[in-house]
């Protein structure tokens, strides 16, 4: 009986069908799910370049690759997974799906300009991808020059002509982001009510506005002096090689931002809603977003200590990187508070949540080893910043990434994904994780120098450990692919809001209806009100649109 | 108001909201362009500070006259501009289609003239590569570099001319199938934001590049 209503009622799902409904569709949720299946794709094909790195690293000789395809793969796996999986995923997913309806919105503010964002995200991927077919780039992913502009013998152009394209579907998202938070909230829905998802969001979308523009002209400036041999970077023709560093790591930098605001943002909404809590220090945590998006953009410098700029740009460089733990560790302390004496549940998300602050925290201290200038000197270079940055990137943002897909899954799809199973999948995934990164921390105080794909043999135990650990995680991401798209034909059927969260998202059906609310809520409450029993909205006729 | 209310598209709840919406769009899109550039002028400023008498002397080689030409060309394009803007303000019609044209037509000259430098450049092997000569054999070098800015600069600000002036013609096909009245112009005022940005980005280029280690 209830699955007969189900399927009788018309949502976003089922009110067109055919592939062209969906590849010209403006419907932000449907956007989302293209996105969704990009951004999957691109995390298998970077898994896949992984894999041979993590192979290849098992023995201490170079007995799978030789040094020109490993400089290749690592080279392929940084590009595919940072710029076409890490920095779309949270934003052009779940943003895309819940920013209108989380706002009481129909859609996002420019629907086209959505769509068009994600075909100009698909072409750079092609370009990359025919690139990576075409036999792949060796500069690694931060295309230092004059090696990429002048030496390296591989596509260097089309995958910046890739990362290029790419970058313009960041900006749009960005953009209309900004605008629809500005000017597309409903009725009672102020600032400090918003959610901190849409917080972290705003945060996310001032540093791809401000930062992808200059990654943009610096991979564009590669790539004349490339082709037409300008000495813009080139010390030969008097150019600057760090001038290029300045530039690429002003936006590189705060991408890593990008990478994990969105993350935090997850969080923020699982923690409250599986402590049954509002969230400690809501004004804090919202700005800290805005205060990592703006410090972020100050401390490029700490990627360039050993590379020539001057000692006292370091240092200052040195101080500034430290601030950025203040707003970090503030939110880590207010999900933290939030968990005291709260009724904590631990259904998959929170799972994710909770691995998410122990993997940050990690991520975040070892952050400030490497900030300081004297540890820097020492671990520049080596496993121990892969390790770092691994523990931000796939520790912190592709945890929160699932634990929101997971979250919200029941929203975008009607269903249930098996509880159980996602529950194995997500201590699979922390203890495949731990063990593939932990080791490299060891390596890198031990000296091993990245970017080898030969080490000598007393570093094996720690390698091989790390390459166990990376087949552990990869039975952990395969899992949720197999069970989520089960899901979608035999999960249980969902219900409006399955796990009783407070957002405005979950007061509307589940798959919701094209335009989001039948009626334009009124926000009475903040999304957080989970020590009350009202609703965060009204509804002008007086009763919900649902049941 | 009904003919009003249809104007705006199904996810705004007024045409106001959707106006408010535009407008912060095209700032904020007008905010990455500045980053945009903001990249070479960095660049830019990095090298000047390294290399002064280099850029001084290239700057030389620059035709001041015509450079101080198209200044006054693009100053007058932002004015036909602003009363195109005007014009659709006030229902004008004819007056809107003609001072777009004219914007148009000067955008054009402003390109004509720059296209014609640029072959100068050529003519007198300044054109970063290869064939790059420079008289001052021991600033060659550095003097090249002014020359790739100066290239990449007002390379990228043609672009955006191009663009523009491909904007302001479906201005101006729009404007002919009557889209634009006083309640509903917000296409006309964007392009106009976006025609005046790229003319200031002229207007720090121009004394940036033409202007160097003259004493005029």
């Amino acid at each position: 009986m209830n699955t007969q209503t189900m399927e009788r009622r018309q949502h976003y799902l089922n009110v067109s069908y055919g592939i062209r409904s969906w590849l010209f569709t403006t419907d932000h949720k449907r956007i989302a799910w293209l996105y969704l299946v990009s951004v999957t794709f691109f995390f298998f094909i970077g898994g896949l370049f992984a894999t041979l790195i993590r192979l290849e690293l098992l023995t201490p000789q170079g007995d799978l690759v030789q040094a020109e395809t490993y400089n290749k793969l690592f080279t392929m796996h940084g590009v595919t997974m940072i710029f076409f999986f890490l920095i779309p995923s949270i934003p052009a997913v779940l943003g895309n799906f819940l920013i209108p309806m989380m706002i009481g919105a129909r859609d996002l503010a420019f629907p086209r300009l959505n769509l068009a964002s994600w075909y100009i995200y698909s072409i750079g991927g092609l370009f990359t991808l025919i690139a990576a077919a075409a036999g792949g780039v060796d500069t690694g992913w931060t295309f230092y020059t004059p090696y990429s502009s002048i030496y390296s013998n591989t596509h260097v152009v089309l995958t910046v002509v890739g990362i290029f394209v790419t970058g313009f579907s960041s900006i749009l998202t960005g953009l209309n982001f900004i605008v629809t938070i500005h000017t597309m909230r409903a009725p009672g829905m102020t600032w400090f009510r918003l959610p901190l998802f849409v917080w972290a969001h705003y945060a996310t979308s001032i540093i791809f506005v401000l930062g992808t523009p200059v990654i943009a002209i610096t991979l564009l400036l590669v790539g004349l002096e490339r082709v037409f041999h300008l000495g813009i970077f080139d010390p030969e023709l008097g150019g600057d090689p760090l001038l290029f560093q300045h530039l690429f790591w002003f936006y590189s930098h705060p991408a890593v931002y990008i990478m994990i605001l969105p993350g935090m943002g997850v969080i923020s909404e699982l923690i409250a809603c599986f402590s049954r809590k509002r969230i400690f220090g809501y004004e804090f945590v919202a700005f800290s977003s805005l205060g990592i998006a703006v410090l972020g953009f100050l401390v490029w410098g700490h990627h360039m200590f050993v590379s020539g700029q001057s000692l006292y740009a370091g240092m200052i460089f040195s101080l500034l990187s430290m601030l950025v733990a203040i707003p970090s560790a503030v939110k880590v302390f207010n999900w933290t508070a939030t968990l005291y004496k709260g009724s904590v549940s631990f259904d998959a998300p929170m799972l994710y949540a909770l691995g998410f602050i122990g993997l940050f925290t990690i991520g975040g201290l070892t952050g400030l080893f490497l900030a300081s200038i004297g540890v820097d000197v020492h671990v520049h270079d080596t496993y121990f910043v892969i390790a770092h940055f691994h523990y931000i990137m796939v520790g912190s943002a592709v945890m929160a990434y699932l634990g929101g897909i997971h979250f919200w899954w029941p929203k975008m799809t009607g269903r249930r994904y098996p509880e159980a199973v996602a529950r194995v999948a997500a201590l699979i995934i922390f203890l495949g994780f731990n063990l593939t990164f932990f080791p490299q921390f060891i390596l890198g105080y031990l000296g091993m120098p990245r970017r080898y794909h030969v080490y000598p043999p007393e570093f094996q135990v720690l390698n091989v450990m790390s390459s166990a650990g990376a087949s552990i995680l990869a039975v952990g991401y395969v899992l949720p692919l197999i069970y989520l798209i089960w899901s979608l034909r035999y999960g249980a059927i969902a219900g409006m809001n399955p796990w009783k969260a407070k957002g405005l998202e979950w007061q509307t059906p589940s798959p919701p209806p094209t335009d989001n609310f039948d009626v334009t809520p009124i926000v009475v409450h903040e999304a957080y009100g989970y020590e009350t029993d009202e609703p965060q909205a009204i509804y002008p006729p007086g009763k919900p649109l649902h049941v | 108001m009904s003919d009003i209310q249809t104007i705006h598209a199904h996810q705004f709840d007024a045409v106001e909201q959707q106006h408010e919406a535009s407008w912060i769009g095209m700032w904020v899109f007008l905010a990455t362009e500045v980053m945009f550039f903001g990249g070479m002028f960095m660049g830019y400023a990095v090298y000047r500070t390294a290399y002064p008498q280099a850029f001084a002397s290239a700057s030389n080689h620059l035709d001041i006259w015509l450079g101080a030409i198209n200044t006054a060309v693009l100053i007058c394009s932002s004015f036909t501009m602003a009363l195109g803007v005007r014009s659709a303000q006030l229902s004008a019609r004819k007056p809107l289609m003609i001072f777009l044209a004219l914007t148009i037509a000067l955008g054009a000259v402003f390109l004509g003239i720059k296209f014609t430098e640029y072959y100068f450049k050529y003519e007198e092997h300044l054109v970063p590569g290869s064939a790059f000569l420079f008289e001052e054999t021991s600033l060659a070098r550095q003097a090249e570099i002014f020359f790739s800015f100066y290239f990449a600069m007002t390379g990228m600000h043609a672009v955006h001319m191009i663009i523009g002036i491909g904007l302001l013609t479906a201005l101006i096909v729009m404007a002919s199938r009557g889209r634009f009245s006083a309640e509903y112009h917000t296409p006309v005022e964007l392009v106009g934001l976006y025609w005046h940005f790229v003319d200031i980005v002229w207007i720090f280029l121009f004394p940036l590049l033409y202007l160097l280690g003259r004493h005029l």
